[in-house]
């Protein structure tokens, strides 16, 4: 199998799905000619033109909602929303309208929106350019949650997303766009919602990892089996659906469990996942739920901050032996 | 005047309907002081005209969204009574099985693509199905019905602009009734005639008598030309008064004294129908009849209504996304 960036798996999952289906279509700010300001979209514009790969005014209520609008009247559009931070500025209409169309009306709305965004810190960019905002949305009802962490993850999970019916945020992390891995070429190449991958297989201990953090935990494995310790590691791949089955079975298997994600640590999607392991597999577990995240603070510019802040594969290595040495 | 223009088939449609919407209204506001009703009314008494007049320049498959004082987009663009009471008394038997209420109703069949319980929230999502008319080049446009309240919102800002730039086929068509819940338009823009604002992005800006029916078929259907020629949007502002509170309840401390009967004395209704007795087209005798069908037909909404069950409980669970994933958590 051929490898490619995370960011070419990406685009040609967006490319397959435009050319299978006229009624998708791009559209968002820079996507264009610029070809994304993350150069996803990039040499999309020659292929689909501008009707189809489309430069926005900035505008994120409106590049949402136009989304929803032309999702109800049976397009399949994608749209990316260039930072997570900027998400709020279209906030009402995920929270308010995609996410409940479905429901309010009855069951008889259709939204196939994708909606393409950024998470995660790249480095120096701050406060409002550096939030993992996934489990802000986790709280509404109605929206799907996919949180690729590989780049066969992105294409068959944004393959899905944009062949479904739902709403889903498909958050992309900035630092994971050149990383490399194999892709499948099937053009008809899909992964279901809903299903975790257990990336490492262990005994020890599972580390429930989100996006950038797979990789990080796959060093901190590494590194813990030259000290004997044998490490799980899974990854839910969408947080909305959550596959609590492959984590309770993993848990039941290692009796120990530690979540790390890069959002902040309060009420980020750990919470989420501890709840569901103490109401459903607390009988298995030795210690307790440890969650790894950002400190609860707004992300600092310089650098020495920001890593301070930012959880790194040193803290899930001193949590794995915090918890395997208890 | 009505005689040369238009058919009997449209005056008798617009009669029929705007006494229909005043008359749901009525209904709506009775049941829901009776307890059949259990939620939010905010009516639109008054404003007949706009809601009717405007639906009835569409076609069947132009589509309108919809704002919390919708029940009159809804019955003008085709909408059942009878689903719609059923809907307000929380039935499933309702347009959204119960589950969204007054503030939410949506028929896609119809090209309701509902109201909306958030204020501007209608404006990108009009947008979008007027980009998708004009990508897969069909001959239909978006109506987003607003009020003056709601061109305050981001949401017009950023919709206006696009729809301009891509001149999208939309109307924008804001039925200003001089308040903004319960503060009067102009304590919440510096101008009043807000049909200006529509030059800030390139397209045109009309007013228009929001109580004359006539005048607002014929504004929208122009928009509509407009649209449908590649010309994009246009703004319509109807200048028009809702009758009753923001919502059911309201105490209605706001309004200047003696400002509800001066508009009274214009009532759309009575006003249209004076000017088909005028007309000549029509006798009492006629529209005594068209009037008694209307209340027949709310007899039978609101008899359906009273009589269709309650949801399952277990409905609440179902339909919130288009499948479901056994097991597991959502």
């Amino acid at each position: 199998m051929r490898e490619l960036t995370y960011s070419e798996a990406v685009r040609e999952a967006m490319s397959e799905e435009m050319r299978r289906d006229p009624s998708t279509f791009l559209m968002g700010e820079d996507v264009a000619v610029f070809g994304g300001v993350w150069g996803v979209s990039e040499g999309m514009l020659a292929e689909f033109g501008e009707e189809r790969v489309r430069d926005t005014p900035i505008s994120e209520a409106a590049i949402i909602g136009a989304g929803l609008g032309a999702a109800l009247v049976g397009m399949r559009p994608i749209v990316e929303i260039m930072f997570g931070d900027f998400l709020m500025c279209g906030g009402d209409q995920i929270v308010n309208q995609a996410a409940k169309a479905r429901f309010m009306s009855g069951g008889k709305a259709h939204v196939p929106l994708t909606i393409r965004v950024t998470t995660g810190a790249p480095g120096s960019a701050a406060a409002q350019h550096s939030q993992s905002p996934e489990s802000w949305f986790m709280n509404v009802p109605g929206i799907k949650i996919a949180v690729p962490a590989t780049p066969a993850d992105a294409k068959g999970l944004l393959k899905t997303a944009v062949r479904g019916a739902d709403p889903v945020l498909f958050f992309e992390h900035k630092m994971l766009y050149g990383e490399t891995g194999s892709v499948p070429e099937d053009a008809d190449f899909t992964l279901p919602f809903g299903q975790a991958s257990v990336v490492r297989e262990g005994s020890d201990v599972t580390i429930i990892a989100i996006s950038i953090m797979v990789r990080k935990a796959l060093a901190a494995a590494d590194l813990l089996a030259g000290e004997g310790i044998s490490v799980e590691v899974i990854d839910p791949r969408t947080l909305v659906p959550l596959d609590k089955e492959t984590l309770i079975q993993s848990v039941a298997k290692t009796s120990r469990v530690i979540i790390a994600h890069e959002a902040h640590l309060r009420s980020g999607p750990g919470a989420e996942i501890a709840a569901v392991l103490a109401e459903e597999a607390v009988e298995y577990l030795d210690g307790p739920v440890i969650r790894i995240g950002a400190k609860n603070v707004p992300l600092p510019y310089s650098p020495v901050l920001e890593n301070f802040v930012l959880p790194g594969t040193e803290d899930i290595v001193a949590a794995v032996r915090l918890l395997v040495r208890r | 005047m009505d005689k040369q223009t238009y058919s009997p088939e449209l005056l008798t449609h617009l009669f029929r309907q705007m006494t229909l919407v005043r008359e749901f209204e009525l209904r709506a506001i009775a049941e829901r002081r009776g307890g059949l009703i259990p939620g939010f009314i905010h009516s639109c008494v008054g404003q007949e005209a706009t809601a009717v007049a405007a639906c009835a320049a569409l076609s069947q498959q132009d589509v309108i969204t919809s704002t919390h004082r919708g029940h009159g987009h809804l019955l003008g663009k085709g909408g059942d009574p009878k689903y719609m009471m059923a809907e307000l008394a929380g039935r499933s038997a309702g347009y959204c099985l119960g589950r969204g209420g007054s503030l939410h109703i949506a028929d896609f069949n119809l090209g309701i693509l509902g109201a909306n319980g958030i204020v501007g929230g209608g404006f990108p999502i009009a947008a979008g199905a007027a980009l998708a008319f004009q990508m897969r080049k069909e001959a239909r446009v978006a109506l987003a019905f607003f009020g003056d309240g709601a061109i305050n919102e981001g949401t017009f800002h950023e919709s206006a602009n696009l729809a301009g730039l891509w001149r999208l086929p939309v109307i924008f068509f804001c039925e200003n009734n001089l308040y903004g819940e319960g503060t009067p338009q102009h304590k919440q823009a510096p101008i009043t005639d807000l049909a200006r604002r529509a030059d800030g992005y390139g397209f045109p800006g009309v007013i228009v008598d929001g109580n004359d029916a006539i005048a607002v078929y014929e504004a929208t259907q122009e928009a509509r030309r407009r649209a449908l020629a590649g010309n994009g949007p246009t703004l319509i502002e109807a200048k028009t008064y809702r009758f009753r509170g923001h919502y059911e309840g309201d105490p209605q401390v706001y309004r200047e004294p003696g400002e509800l009967e001066a508009w009274q004395a214009r009532d759309p209704v009575p006003a249209f129908r004076a000017r088909l007795l005028a007309s000549g087209l029509y006798d009492e005798a006629q529209l005594a009849e068209i009037e008694a069908s209307v209340q027949a037909q709310l007899d039978e909404a609101v008899a359906f209504a009273a009589a269709a069950p309650a949801p399952a409980v277990e409905e609440a669970l179902q339909g919130i996304y288009a499948d479901t994933h056994e097991g597991l958590v959502f």
